[in-house]
């Protein structure tokens, strides 16, 4: 047996579950975000909270299994977040010109 | 020690990000998605991923965190919301999730997902490592991301040109 390195000795005492686990519970609360809020800058940022535990859950696979994979992908993920959020900001403040509000349920001239 | 960091940081993640599901004020729910960030970021660096951490800290909490901030100064959304919500949306919708939360987690409870910390490389997360891995099994997609990123660019501008043609 050769010699534990820290890292090695901390994954011990917290098991993979738990991050597993904290990655699902922040998953569902920016779910509920998504659902619960009106406002349209809210969705965004629940929507955040969502793409940062799904990196958080591929991080914390990919050192589990020692597989750098996962941490590339979850660099992708951050840039298109990135993009996404300037699309959907510019978006928003595109539809607070025509419409004066940026409460969701404004936009309902889609509805039927 | 780490264990209880690891759980002192999961519970501010936690606690910060339903408070920023249920602030009434939308700076409020920044500044508090902003401490849910830098609690990620401080379990990025306890999984050694520092590269993803430093790369976590200036996207989400320097880069996008300050768009969100800005654009909610610029819209200047201190007039109340005409639209009335209905309690019932609400209450379904904390249900939804507590739901979701619930079947992942019944779902996820019982498997083993087999991880053997001995076999775990610490050099991982290294930016040394992962620079070399980004740019040579990853070269051609970290190529188009930045065409993306030019193409995102490009349609904010055109987003939010101003018509001329109306004046």
């Amino acid at each position: 047996m050769n010699d534990i390195t820290p890292l090695q000795d901390q994954l011990r005492l917290v098991p993979l579950e738990h991050y597993v686990f904290l990655c699902l519970v922040l998953f569902s609360i920016g779910l509920t975000g998504v659902l619960l809020r009106r406002n349209l800058i809210n969705v965004f940022l629940s929507l955040e909270l969502m793409l940062n535990s799904v990196n958080l859950l591929a991080v914390s696979f990919s050192v589990y299994y020692n597989d750098p994979n996962g941490q590339a992908f979850v660099f992708f993920v951050m840039v298109v977040a990135a993009a996404e959020v300037a699309v959907g900001l510019a978006m928003l403040v595109m539809i607070y010109r025509n419409v004066h509000t940026v409460d969701i349920n404004a936009l309902n001239d889609l509805k039927w | 020690m780490t264990a209880i960091l690891f759980y002192i940081l999961s519970a501010v993640c936690i606690i910060s990000s339903i408070l920023m599901i249920f602030h009434k004020n939308a700076m409020y729910s920044v500044l508090y998605l902003l401490i849910c960030f830098f609690s990620v970021a401080g379990l990025f660096v306890m999984l050694n991923a520092q590269f993803l951490s430093i790369v976590h800290v200036i996207v989400y909490a320097g880069a996008i965190m300050v768009l969100f901030l800005y654009v909610i100064m610029f819209l200047n959304m201190s007039t109340p919301v005409t639209i009335r919500k209905s309690k019932l949306i609400m209450v379904i919708a904390c249900f939804t999730g507590a739901m979701v939360c619930f079947v992942l987690t019944t779902a996820l409870w019982a498997t083993d997902f087999g991880s053997d910390p001995a076999i775990v490389d610490q050099n991982i997360g290294m930016a040394s490592i992962l620079g070399k891995y980004l740019f040579k099994e990853f070269l051609i997609p970290f190529e188009v991301s930045s065409i993306l990123f030019l193409s995102a660019m490009v349609g904010v501008v055109i987003f939010n040109k101003k018509d001329y043609k109306d004046e």
